[in-house]
């Protein structure tokens, strides 16, 4: 079932950057980024309702390239 | 949680209290064999996990072991207090000279744990107290120091038993309270706890209740006693709804949706949290409104734990609607209280503003979570409506 | 004036570097509390929002004065942590953390009785004297709390910490505001019983009234009555009692550990007929209580 409350936008660069993927599946407690075999980023469809507003996500990357988008507004 | 008394008396066995000899029997054959092996005359006692047996015709003697067999299949479909009998204990019947009361438990006054003795066994010791206040004695038990049975004596002597009876009870006493503390036992009683014809004594009937909370401490024990993880041991077996809520609430260890019991109404409730589930509940049924559940949320649960629990509480069925109301929270958010729920609908394949009669959970993250509430068209109040109100909105909603 | 805590009260955080303990930490601050150190072995030397982390609490106690600790540490280190509190001198301990085996808090509650410590809980969202400091999570975030309570000459006394707050913001809704409230935590064996506390909030010239969340199981009600009638209370106590649908039901837990019916005296119409006798009004429903309690003030005055 896809996410209904909340969407993440993570710009490509930051997608393609080993590095600063690991530093986001780090930071969220709730478990929305992941790390593919290539160790790209992925987002979790499952966990993103889960997100919990903390802007962790936000803070560890570069300004602008994480967007936290609720659904609801 | 309650012991059988079988399983009672097998842990008043392992450390040698005297436990007349006996077995447990599920079927007529093996009550008879079991009589032949004992010696008649024997007692039949039916487990159930419910007081009042003897008045229930549930506890019955037999001479001959052939009698046994026929009073098995008498005994074993009597229902107690609502409960069947798991199987029937069969024991030796010895000639009594005299009975007495020994009671450990906790005194929540004084913070400590109770010796109750008496030497007036046999009936309910609250009733003897009240009449025979002087053949009841109260000694408490430090958590701290260590327990010698010194106070075993002293609350036996208060009696007014003496000579070889209170030396012989005072190591039975002592090792009563031993296995109360060890096992963190929230009451370890013995009634009647008997004098036979030639001196000695025996444990004719005896409940053990275990704290919740130590379970695990004592797994191995519970192991050994047979006594399944799925087992609650409260006044009534699970229903499965009632386990398919604890599954819900175990699945993620992230804040509680558990404490799921079903009740035949129509109004499906998601309540919290401890306080605040009690008061919502008294205040539905005020309002004429018939639960479908009783349940408890707190501890901010996921998105994904309060959306199952949602999903539970629909599939029950008769539940038309649900309401989904708490207390003011302080920590459980209601923004992710608000995503669970509805989801749950939406999944459940349930339009969210028909389906939820009201939500009235004010406090922490109010704001995001009434945007969230609005988006889906769901009625929701603020802290300005009282619990009870809202739980009246949600009953009238039902009937009209 | 208050009672237990007041603004200048110091006091710890046992576990301090725990998830629930750090928005505690947070929430405790921002609402003006003054935390002097958190406690978790083998973290000395960092930091929670400021707050400098030790190994023991001997590492601070024995630099400065400490009067409180609220301990959020997990079940099986409790015992341990609350006897380190007390042992190193600390006179107030709030316990947070649930399920607690009965045994151990009463050997937590032994020590501390013969130490001359107060022991607050467990199973408890602690105490908040409104606009002046609160020790444990009661309220949540501080924007939260302020729109719950306020100050004023309403003690609360509640063995469910989330109703703590319910009634506080009922109570503020009607311009009552609270001396102090207390949430004393749901478990059957607990540090200090509303009986026990209310020599403190009759000794508390702020306090004028008494409001109370109460429920089935235990002899609490029970002693608070008696406590009033042997002692002749100045102040005029509201109780509401939840949970009366349990009277039908004996023998299963809900809400809290300490709520169980198992024999008459747990439930809820022996209690509200226990504590009517001794003078004390029972509402029917929350929003009864800031009517209740203007009316026997207007009677007491």
């Amino acid at each position: 079932m896809p996410a209904m409350f909340i969407a993440v936008e993570v710009d490509p660069k930051v997608v393609a950057d080993v590095e600063a993927a690991k530093q986001l599946v780090e930071v969220c407690p709730v478990g929305i980024f992941a790390q593919d075999d290539s160790g790209r980023l992925a987002i979790v469809d499952d966990n993103l309702d889960e997100c919990t507003l903390c802007d962790l996500c936000i803070d560890a990357a570069p300004a602008g390239t994480v967007k936290v988008v609720k659904l609801y507004e | 949680m309650r012991f059988y008394e079988y399983e009672s008396k097998a842990l008043f066995k392992r450390h040698g209290l005297p436990v007349g000899e006996g077995g447990v029997a599920t079927s007529a054959d093996e009550a008879q064999s079991l009589a032949e092996k004992i010696g008649c005359p024997v007692v039949l006692k039916s487990q159930v996990l419910s007081g009042g047996r003897m008045k229930a015709g549930a506890v019955k003697f037999a001479d001959t072991p052939e009698e046994a067999a026929t009073l098995f299949d008498e005994i074993m479909p009597i229902i107690v207090n609502d409960q069947k009998a798991r199987s029937v204990l069969v024991e030796s019947k010895s000639p009594i000279a005299q009975e007495y009361y020994v009671g450990v438990t906790w005194d929540g006054r004084r913070k400590l744990p109770v010796l109750i003795f008496s030497d007036m066994g046999g009936i309910d010791i609250e009733e003897v107290a009240e009449k025979h206040p002087e053949h009841v004695s109260q000694t408490h038990i430090s958590t701290l120091l260590p327990f010698t049975p010194r106070l075993a004596k002293e609350g036996i002597g208060a009696t007014g038993v003496t000579g070889a009876a209170l030396n012989r009870l005072t190591p039975i006493v002592a090792k009563l309270v031993e296995i109360f503390l060890e096992y963190n036992l929230t009451l370890a009683e013995i009634n009647p706890l008997v004098r036979l014809e030639d001196g000695t004594f025996a444990v004719l009937d005896g409940h053990v209740d275990m704290e919740a909370e130590a379970r695990d401490k004592h797994a191995a024990l519970l192991a050994e006693l047979g006594i399944g993880e799925e087992e609650t041991r409260q006044a009534r077996p699970p229903t499965e709804f009632e386990i398919a809520g604890a599954k819900v609430d175990a699945a993620d260890h992230r804040g509680v949706a558990g404490n799921v019991v079903g009740f035949d109404g129509n109004l499906g409730l998601v309540i919290g949290a401890g306080g605040g589930s009690l008061t919502l509940f008294d205040a539905v049924r005020k309002h004429g409104g018939r639960p479908a559940n009783y349940c408890e949320i707190g501890g901010n649960p996921s998105v994904t734990k309060t959306c199952e629990l949602t999903k539970l509480v629909l599939s029950k069925p008769g539940v038309e609607k649900i309401a989904v109301m708490m207390n003011v929270v302080s920590n459980t958010r209601v923004d992710i209280v608000a995503r669970g729920v509805i989801k749950g609908c939406v999944e459940s394949g349930k339009d969210p503003a028909t389906t939820i009669a009201i939500f009235r959970i004010p406090g922490s993250w109010e704001e995001e979570g009434f945007k969230i509430l609005a988006k889906y068209g769901v009625e929701f109040c603020d802290r300005t409506v009282s619990m009870n109100e809202a739980a009246g909105r949600a009953v009238a909603k039902l009937q009209g | 004036m208050s009672i237990l805590i007041d603004r200048n009260t110091t006091f710890i955080v046992q576990g301090i570097t725990g998830r629930e303990a750090v928005s505690l930490t947070r929430e405790n601050l921002a609402y003006g509390s003054k935390i002097v150190g958190g406690v978790t072995p083998g973290r000395a030397g960092r930091e929670v929002y400021g707050v400098p982390v030790y190994d023991c609490v001997r590492d601070i106690a024995s630099k400065r004065k400490v009067d409180g600790a609220v301990v959020c540490v997990p079940p099986k280190f409790t015992r341990d942590a609350v006897f380190e509190a007390i042992e190193n001198g600390i006179e107030i301990i709030v316990i947070v953390t649930e399920r607690i085996p009965r045994l151990e808090v009463a050997q937590m509650v032994e020590l501390a009785a013969l130490r001359g410590a107060r022991i607050i809980g467990p199973n408890c969202l602690g105490i908040i004297t409104p606009d002046e400091v609160k020790m444990g999570g009661v309220g949540g975030p501080a924007a939260d709390t302020k729109k719950a309570y306020s100050k004023g000459s309403v003690g609360i006394m509640s063995r469910s910490g989330g109703m703590t707050t319910e009634i506080a913001n009922t109570l503020t809704a009607a311009g009552l505001g609270q001396s102090t409230a207390v949430s004393i935590g749901g478990d059957a064996v607990i540090g200090t019983s509303y009986a026990e506390l209310m020599p403190l909030f009759e000794a508390d010239p702020e306090t004028k009234a008494i409001a109370i969340y109460s429920e089935p199981g235990g002899r609490m009600e029970a002693e608070l009555a008696e406590w009033v009638k042997d002692n002749d209370s100045r102040l005029p106590i509201v109780a509401f009692m939840a949970g009366r649908f349990m009277d039908e039901m004996p023998g299963m837990r809900f809400g809290h550990a300490g709520t169980i019916v198992e024999g008459r005296a747990d439930t809820t119409a022996d209690k509200i007929e226990r504590m009517q006798r001794s003078g004390i009004s029972v509402a029917e429903r929350i929003e009864e209580i800031p009517g209740l309690i203007q009316q026997k003030l207007a009677e007491v005055n």
